[in-house]
C-alpha cells in the first residue's frame, strides 16, 4: 500500500512524524481527507482533530489553526500554538507602538474578550476531538 | 601605609561579590540547557515553514508576493534583538554596533533607516545614540512567548506594506557554541531568493483554498514571525552563554584581588608586628 509522508509541527514542538495512507483534517473551507498522490494544495487549517491512518492503525492530533500544505508524496500540518484572531494582532500592534511613545493604554478589555473568543474556540474544538477519539474506542 | 582593619573589609566585600557572581555563573550554566532545549523544539516548525516556503517560492504561483519584490530603497528598517538584562560582556554592544556601522553603510547610499527593538538593553542603546523607534517590545523573560513578539512584527510588516519601509533587516546575536556568539545582520525583506531544487524542473501550482493571495499574506507573516521568534530564542541562548562566561571571569578576577589584597594584609600585619618589636626592643635597651 502506498503512504504518504506526514508531518506535523507547532511552533513551539514536533507533533507527529511519520508515514500514512490516508490523512484526515479540517481545512478552513471543511473537511479534507488526503490520499498518496493527493494534487498539490495550500490551504488553511482549522482548530480540530488531525487523523493520521497507517494501514488498520489510527491516530488522532489535536491541531490549533494554522496552514496546511500538500504535495503528492508528502503533507505538512503548519499549527499555531496559540489561539490567535485578526483583532488580536491588531491589538498587539498598537501596544508594541504605544510602548514606543511611551504611553501606554489601558487595551486590556477589548483584548480580553477577543481573547476568550478565540480559547472559546479552541475548546469547542479540543472538546470535539476528546469526543471523536471517545467514539473511536 | 594601610591598616589592617581596612585590607579586612576590603577582602571581606570582594568576597562577598565572588559569591553572588559564582551564583550568576551557575545559575546561567543551568539556563543555557533549557533555552538551548527550547531552541531545539522550535527547529521542526522553522524547517517546515522553510520548505513550504520555498516550495511556493518555485512553483509557478499565479501571485507573487510583495515580499519577494525588490523595490528602490529608500527606507529600512532594523529589528534589532537584544537582551532585557546586562552582565553579560560585549554580547549587545558588539551587535549594536554592527547594527549602526549598517546604517551608516546604508546611509551613505541614501537610505534612510529606523528601529524597531526586542530588549530593555536595546531600548536604552538607541535612546541614548538616538535614532527613529516605530515599535518596542521587552521584559521577555527567560522563556519568550511568541504572541509577544506578534504586535512588534505586525507593525513591522505594516511598514513594509504602506510602502514605508522598503527593506528589513533582523538582527540578532548567532550561537555558535558557549564560548561564542556571532553578531549578525541578516535581510529579512526582500526574501533572498532560495536556491533552486528539482520541484522547478516542471511547471506546477497549487490549488488554494480560499484564495492565493490570502493564504500566501498569512503564510508569509507567520514565516517571518518563526524568524524572529527563533531569532529571540536564539539570543537568549547567546545572552546565558555571555553571562556564563562573563560571571565565570569575574569571580576569577575576584579571587586574583583577593589573593593580592591578602598579601597585601600579611605585610602589613607584619610591619605592624616588627614596629612593636623594635619599639619594645628600643625602649628596654633605653632602659
Amino acid at each position: 500500500m502506498s503512504t504518504i509522508k506526514v508531518s506535523i509541527v507547532s511552533s513551539s514542538e514536533e507533533i507527529y512524524s511519520g508515514e500514512g495512507t490516508m490523512v484526515f483534517a479540517t481545512g478552513s473551507l471543511g473537511e479534507i481527507g488526503i490520499a498518496p498522490g493527493h494534487t498539490p494544495l495550500l490551504t488553511g487549517l482549522a482548530p480540530g482533530p488531525v487523523r493520521v491512518q497507517n494501514g488498520d492503525d489510527e491516530k488522532t492530533f489535536f491541531c490549533s489553526g494554522g496552514f496546511i500544505e500538500i504535495q503528492p508524496d508528502l503533507v505538512t500540518f503548519l499549527s499555531d500554538r496559540a489561539e490567535r484572531a485578526e483583532s488580536m494582532d491588531e491589538a498587539e500592534a498598537i501596544k508594541a507602538q504605544e510602548l514606543a511613545e511611551k504611553n501606554m493604554h489601558d487595551k486590556e478589555s477589548e483584548l480580553d474578550y477577543t481573547k476568550a473568543a478565540a480559547q472559546l474556540a479552541e475548546a469547542a474544538a479540543r472538546i470535539k476531538t476528546i469526543q471523536k477519539l471517545r467514539k473511536n474506542k | 601605609m594601610a591598616n589592617t582593619k581596612e585590607v579586612r573589609k576590603q577582602i571581606a566585600s570582594i568576597k562577598s561579590t565572588q559569591k553572588i557572581t559564582s551564583a550568576m555563573e551557575m545559575v546561567a550554566a543551568s539556563k543555557i540547557k533549557k533555552t538551548q532545549n527550547e531552541m531545539q523544539l522550535g527547529r521542526p516548525y522553522s524547517e517546515k515553514i522553510k520548505e513550504v516556503i520555498s516550495h511556493i517560492a518555485n512553483s509557478s504561483s499565479e501571485y507573487s508576493h510583495p515580499f519577494y519584490e525588490h523595490r528602490e530603497t529608500k527606507k529600512a528598517c532594523f529589528l534589532v534583538v537584544s537582551s532585557d538584562k546586562g552582565l553579560c560582556g560585549g554580547l549587545n554592544i558588539n551587535l549594536f554596533k554592527q547594527v549602526i556601522s549598517k546604517s551608516a553603510e546604508l546611509k551613505a547610499q541614501g537610505i534612510e533607516s529606523n528601529f524597531a527593538l526586542i530588549g530593555l538593553k536595546a531600548a536604552s542603546f538607541f535612546k541614548s545614540v538616538g535614532g527613529d523607534v516605530v515599535a518596542n517590545v521587552q521584559k521577555l523573560g527567560d522563556k519568550p512567548d511568541p504572541d509577544a513578539l506578534i504586535g512588534l512584527t505586525k507593525t513591522v510588516l505594516d511598514l513594509h506594506r504602506n510602502g514605508e519601509v522598503d527593506q528589513v533587516y533582523l538582527c540578532g546575536n548567532g550561537f555558535v557554541n558557549t564560548m561564542t556568539q556571532q553578531p549578525k545582520v541578516e535581510q529579512l525583506i526582500p526574501l533572498p531568493a532560495e536556491e533552486t531544487d528539482e520541484l522547478t524542473a516542471t511547471h506546477w501550482d497549487y490549488i488554494y483554498e480560499p484564495e492565493a493571495q490570502e493564504l500566501l499574506e498569512g503564510l508569509m507573516t507567520r514565516y517571518i514571525e518563526s524568524l524572529i521568534y527563533h531569532a529571540v530564542i536564539e539570543n537568549s541562548a547567546c545572552e546565558q552563554a555571555a553571562k556564563m562566561l562573563a560571571m565565570k571571569n569575574a569571580t576569577e578576577n575576584a579571587g586574583d584581588l583577593i589573593k593580592e589584597l591578602e598579601l597585601l594584609y600579611n605585610n602589613v600585619r607584619q610591619a605592624a608586628i616588627t614596629q612593636e618589636l623594635s619599639e619594645i626592643v628600643g625602649g628596654a635597651a633605653a632602659v
